[in-house]
C-alpha cells in the first residue's frame, strides 16, 4: 500500500461525486427528510427516541453500500480496475481509498443527521454526541466494504442493486428495531448475533440510553472486525489476472 | 532502441472450453510493431499477456525479462484497452492528474501527453461528453503518462476520422523512434503498411510475421488483405 495512490484513489472518488450533484443531494438530504418524517409520524410518542438512533445507524450502512457495490461495479466493467491493477496500484489502495472517500461522506452525512435529529427534533441522547458520529462513520465504512464485496458478484447494475434486500434487509429486521434483540425466538437471535448492523444499532442505544461508554466501544470493535472482514474479503475479489 | 522487449514462449491462454491462443511463440522488438486480424482472433487476449491481466494455462511472458505484470514493470508499461477506460464523469485533466498520481509521475507530464494526442482544447471537458474518437484519445494520452518503455494498444485507431488516424501513427513511429516499443493492434487492414513489423493473426495463431513488403512478397500479392487470404488458403489446402 502506498500512501500516495491511496489519497489519490479517495480523492478522485470525491472528485466524482462532487460532479455528480444528484446523488450528493441524495446522500446528503434524503436521511434528514427520512428521519424528520419519522419524528413528524411519531409526534408527541416515545417512539421517535426508540427508533431514532437505529436509523442513524442504518442510513449510512445501506446507502454506502448501494454507492458503492454501483460504482466499484462500474469500474470492474468499464475497464478503468483493469487498467489501474496493470499500474502500480496496490489492492488495499483501491479499497482503502474507496473507505476513506465514502467515509468522509459518511461524516457529513451523519453530522448532518445527528444535528437535525438532537438539536431540532428533540432526540435525547445520554452519551457523548461525537460518539454517535463515530459508530455512524464506522458503519459507511463497513457498508462500502460490504458493497465493494458483492460487486464481484453481480454483473450488472442490476444485480448489484438486488444485492441490498439479500444482505441488507435481513440486518434491518433483526437488528433491534422491530423487536428487541433479546426477545427474538432463540434461532434468530443468534442470527441477530453475528450481523454487524445489530452491533452498530446497539452503539448508538446505548449511547442515547446511557452515559457509560464501555459497551459502545465493544460492539464498535466488532463492527470494525466487520468492516476489515468485509475488506479482506473484497481484497480477494481483486484479481490481477482474471479468465 | 531496446531489442527483444517482449518474449512470448508457448503462450497457451483457454478461457471457458474455448481455447483462445495456441501454443504462441512471438519475440517483439522496438519500433511500431502491428497486430492484425480479424475480430476474436485473440489479439485483446495476447495484449492482456503483455501487461500480465490475463489468467494463461501456459507458456511464459516476458517483458524486458520480467514476467509479464510484475511489480517493476507496471510503471515501464502503458495499456490502453478496447473500450476507452478513463472516467466518464471527471475532465480530462482530472483523469489525467488521478492517473499521473497513481504512476508517481509529474504533473507537468499532463500537459505534454494532452497535447501530444491533440485535444489542448478539451482538456477541462467531462470525458463523457466528448465524441468517441476524443474519448480514445483521452484512453490514449492516460497510457502516456511517464513515457513507458513499452505500449501496448487494443485497436486505438478504430472508427477514428482518417486525418486522425495519420496523425496518430505519426505519433506511434515518433514514440517509437524515441526508443519505446509500440505494439498496435488493429482488425484494419489498410493500417497494415503503417508498422515496421507485422503479425498476422488468425483463430489464436500467428499466421505470418515480418515487415509489410515481406510478408506481401512472400506471399506473391499486392497487399497485406491479399496476402492474409493467400496465406489463409494456402493452409487450407
Amino acid at each position: 500500500m502506498t500512501p500516495r495512490i491511496t489519497l489519490a484513489v479517495a480523492g478522485r472518488v470525491l472528485i466524482q461525486l462532487r460532479r455528480d450533484h444528484r446523488t450528493l443531494a441524495l446522500l446528503l438530504v434524503l436521511p434528514c427528510l427520512l428521519i424528520t418524517l419519522l419524528w413528524w409520524m411519531f409526534e408527541d410518542t416515545p417512539v421517535f427516541d426508540q427508533v431514532g438512533p437505529a436509523l442513524l445507524a442504518m442510513f449510512p450502512f445501506i446507502v454506502m453500500f448501494l454507492v458503492t457495490s454501483v460504482t466499484t461495479l462500474r469500474e470492474r466493467s468499464s475497464g478503468t480496475l483493469e487498467r489501474l491493477l496493470a499500474m502500480p496500484m496496490g489492492k488495499l489502495d483501491f479499497l482503502v481509498g474507496y473507505g476513506l472517500a465514502f467515509g468522509v461522506v459518511a461524516a457529513v452525512q451523519s453530522a448532518l443527521a445527528v444535528t437535525l435529529s438532537v438539536g431540532l427534533l428533540g432526540l435525547d441522547v445520554r452519551g457523548p454526541v461525537w460518539l454517535l458520529l463515530v459508530v455512524a462513520v464506522l458503519d459507511a465504512v463497513l457498508g462500502t466494504a460490504l458493497g465493494l464485496f458483492v460487486s464481484a458478484f453481480a454483473q450488472t447494475e442490476f444485480q448489484a442493486v438486488q444485492f441490498m434486500p439479500a444482505l441488507v434487509i435481513p440486518q434491518i429486521l433483526l437488528c433491534g428495531l422491530f423487536v428487541p434483540r433479546d426477545r427474538l425466538p432463540d434461532v434468530l437471535g443468534t442470527v441477530s448475533d453475528v450481523l454487524p448492523l445489530s452491533y452498530a444499532v446497539d452503539a448508538m442505544q446505548t449511547l442515547t440510553t446511557s452515559t457509560s461508554t464501555g459497551d459502545v466501544w465493544r460492539d464498535l470493535a466488532v463492527v470494525a472486525a466487520f468492516a476489515l472482514g468485509g475488506l479482506a474479503l473484497g481484497a480477494a475479489t481483486l484479481r490481477r489476472r482474471t479468465p | 532502441m531496446v531489442n527483444n522487449s517482449v518474449k512470448v514462449r508457448d503462450l497457451h491462454v483457454v478461457r471457458g472450453r474455448h481455447t483462445v491462443l495456441e501454443h504462441l511463440d512471438i519475440t517483439i522488438g522496438g519500433g511500431v510493431t502491428g497486430l492484425l486480424g480479424p475480430s476474436g482472433c485473440g489479439k485483446s487476449t495476447l495484449m492482456r499477456c503483455l501487461v500480465g491481466v490475463q489468467r494463461i494455462a501456459g507458456g511464459t511472458v516476458t517483458v524486458f525479462g520480467e514476467e509479464a505484470g510484475s511489480r517493476g514493470l507496471r510503471d515501464r508499461v502503458g495499456y490502453v484497452t478496447q473500450a476507452a477506460s478513463v472516467y466518464d464523469d471527471l475532465t480530462l485533466a482530472e483523469n489525467l492528474r488521478f492517473f499521473a498520481r497513481v504512476l508517481g509521475v509529474d504533473r507537468a507530464e499532463v500537459d505534454r501527453v494532452v497535447a501530444a494526442v491533440d485535444l489542448d482544447d478539451h482538456r477541462d471537458q467531462v470525458v463523457g461528453r466528448m465524441s468517441g474518437g476524443q474519448r480514445s484519445r483521452a484512453s490514449l494520452a492516460v497510457a502516456l503518462l511517464g513515457t513507458p518503455d513499452l505500449l501496448v494498444l487494443d485497436e486505438p485507431t478504430v472508427g477514428l476520422d482518417p486525418v486522425l488516424r495519420k496523425d496518430l501513427w505519426a505519433l506511434f513511429h515518433r514514440l517509437a523512434d524515441a526508443g519505446t516499443a509500440v505494439f498496435v493492434s488493429s482488425h484494419v487492414m489498410d493500417e497494415a503498411d503503417r508498422c515496421d513489423r507485422l503479425l498476422l493473426m488468425r483463430e489464436g495463431r500467428i499466421i505470418a510475421d515480418g515487415s509489410p513488403a515481406e510478408i506481401t512478397e512472400k506471399a506473391g500479392a499486392d497487399d497485406v488483405e491479399s496476402a492474409f487470404l493467400a496465406i489463409v488458403e494456402g493452409a487450407a489446402i
